[in-house]
């Protein structure tokens, strides 16, 4: 330490004390730090900053995606033609549901207007091609190529061919972070597709997904497909989640202990569909009114533990 | 005769320019989609490190809280993350510099890890302190990688410093 404790000569002008100054700076990060995690207040500051980082960002995506580019040029004719015979025969496949599909939402509509239920959304979206992964080794991020001026707005969820990808959480002006499921923090509210039991997936950070608060007895087995249940307001009804691939039920806790595996490409790169935000849920009763009126089922809250 | 980083000749005056260029440059090697490959160590935090040790009154806790920033502003982190742990870096390899400019290279690489470790060690007791995820141990395969290439990057940064070598005989210095 012999260089920052020895005191200068006064005839120079050497600014604060090294030691002023480190704790100015720690003092600055700490604040920031706390700032960010408990109240989220600090993302003009964010936005600002990515407009500086942005462009250096794509520059360093460059190489890579010039490679890419040049892998699939290089990947030659033949390999083409048969992802596009195959393309060509899924489609086909898919062609008697997706004709009637038109017919089906329509008669669907009119079923759901005669019994009086609020009709189905339909879902509209864009598609945003993934840029790279963020960098955080702590959080399972990625970052796609259309932000503020797309019209991107927090929340709003991703899916692709498969099923859901994640939630759309940070907007910058000129890309969007979206959360995968897969992350620690990221909760989605599920229903088994076979029994139509509701609950909520929690994702574990490795990969895996877990559904938690399904008592022990509850009629879940291996290889059950979860749905987005909708309950949320954020997630539309129906998108494939998960499968489930493990079930424990020990008789000593009283939740069964259930694994799942995302259905959808998390972890791939490619390009995602980011949903537009689903129209306002109706309201909720108040509490005290809700019980005076008489049996309304009441709808389980995820609860957040962090 | 070859310029190495071994021999005892006088260096050039450091251009305020290079000094920038290096840091840039090293935060586009950190955008690189390499960042993560297993063990690629964190290329802002070394060249940090190294301008702190070499030319503390030009690089410090300034430069390490901007760089900071934009570091956690690019990996999509918590604010403060990346700014804490360069300071400190900074600040430690600035108050170490003097002695450890004394020291052969590969005894300073050595004399560098602590420094590098406890950076990432930092980063990851504040987010796993806010309830992240541990990313495994391959987070910390970084430094060690960083401490292998001090040698070749004290080399690489300081060659715009060293003489040239043609000398004039005549007039020997």
């Amino acid at each position: 330490m012999a260089g920052i404790d020895h005191a200068p000569p006064p005839f120079f002008k050497r600014g604060p004390a090294p030691l002023a100054l480190l704790t100015f700076y720690i003092a600055i990060s700490l604040a920031l730090f706390v700032v960010d995690l408990r109240f989220n207040s600090l993302e003009l500051l964010r936005q600002s900053i990515s407009l500086l980082v942005d462009p250096l960002q794509r520059v360093a995506q460059t190489p890579g995606s010039l490679v890419d580019y040049a892998g699939q040029y290089l990947q030659g004719m033949r390999a083409l033609q048969q992802e596009n015979e195959e393309l060509k025969h899924a489609k086909l496949t898919q062609a008697p549901d997706l004709q009637r599909l038109a017919q089906l939402e329509a008669e669907n509509g009119r079923l759901r207007k005669l019994l009086e239920v609020k009709e189905r959304e339909q879902a509209r979206g864009q598609v945003a091609q993934i840029l790279y992964t963020a960098r955080d080794p702590f959080a399972r991020r990625i970052v796609v190529d259309k932000g503020q001026q797309a019209g991107i707005v927090a929340g709003q969820p991703a899916i692709d061919e498969a099923g859901i990808v994640g939630q759309v959480t940070r907007v910058f002006p000129f890309s969007a972070e979206i959360t995968l499921i897969t992350d620690k923090d990221q909760v989605v509210p599920v229903q088994v597709a076979r029994s139509g039991q509701r609950s909520v997936v929690y994702g574990l950070g490795n990969g895996y997904l877990e559904l938690r608060f399904m008592p022990a007895n509850a009629d879940v087995q291996v290889d059950d497909i979860l749905v987005t249940s909708g309950l949320d307001g954020v997630f539309l009804a129906g998108f494939p989640v998960a499968r489930v691939v493990a079930v424990e039920r020990d008789s000593a806790y009283s939740f069964a202990r259930i694994v799942c595996v995302p259905l959808a490409g998390v972890e791939n790169f490619g390009e995602v569909m980011v949903l537009a935000p689903r129209q306002a849920l109706p309201e909720r009763p108040p509490e005290a009114t809700a019980r005076a009126d008489g049996p309304v089922r009441k709808k389980r809250r995820p609860v957040r533990e962090d | 005769m070859q310029p190495t980083f071994s021999s005892t000749r006088i260096l050039l005056p450091v251009r305020p320019w290079f000094i920038f260029f290096s840091l840039i440059a090293a935060t586009l090697l950190n955008f690189l989609p390499t960042a993560h490959w297993p063990g690629v160590p964190d290329w802002v935090a070394l060249v940090l490190c190294f301008w702190s040790v070499r030319e503390s009154h030009r690089v410090g806790m300034g430069w390490a809280f901007v760089l900071g920033l934009a570091m956690d502003v690019a990996d999509g982190a918590v604010l403060g993350q990346h700014c804490f742990a360069y300071v400190l870096l900074a600040y430690t390899s600035t108050a170490l510099s003097r002695r450890l400019l004394w020291f052969p290279l590969g005894t300073q690489a050595l004399q560098v890890l602590p420094l590098l470790l406890a950076t990432q060690a930092m980063q990851a007791l504040m987010r796993l302190a806010a309830g992240a995820e541990f990313p495994g141990w391959g987070y910390f395969i970084g430094p060690f990688v960083a401490t292998l290439l001090w040698v070749p990057a004290t080399f690489i940064l300081l060659l715009p410093q060293y003489r040239p070598v043609e000398q004039d005989p005549h007039r020997p210095l």
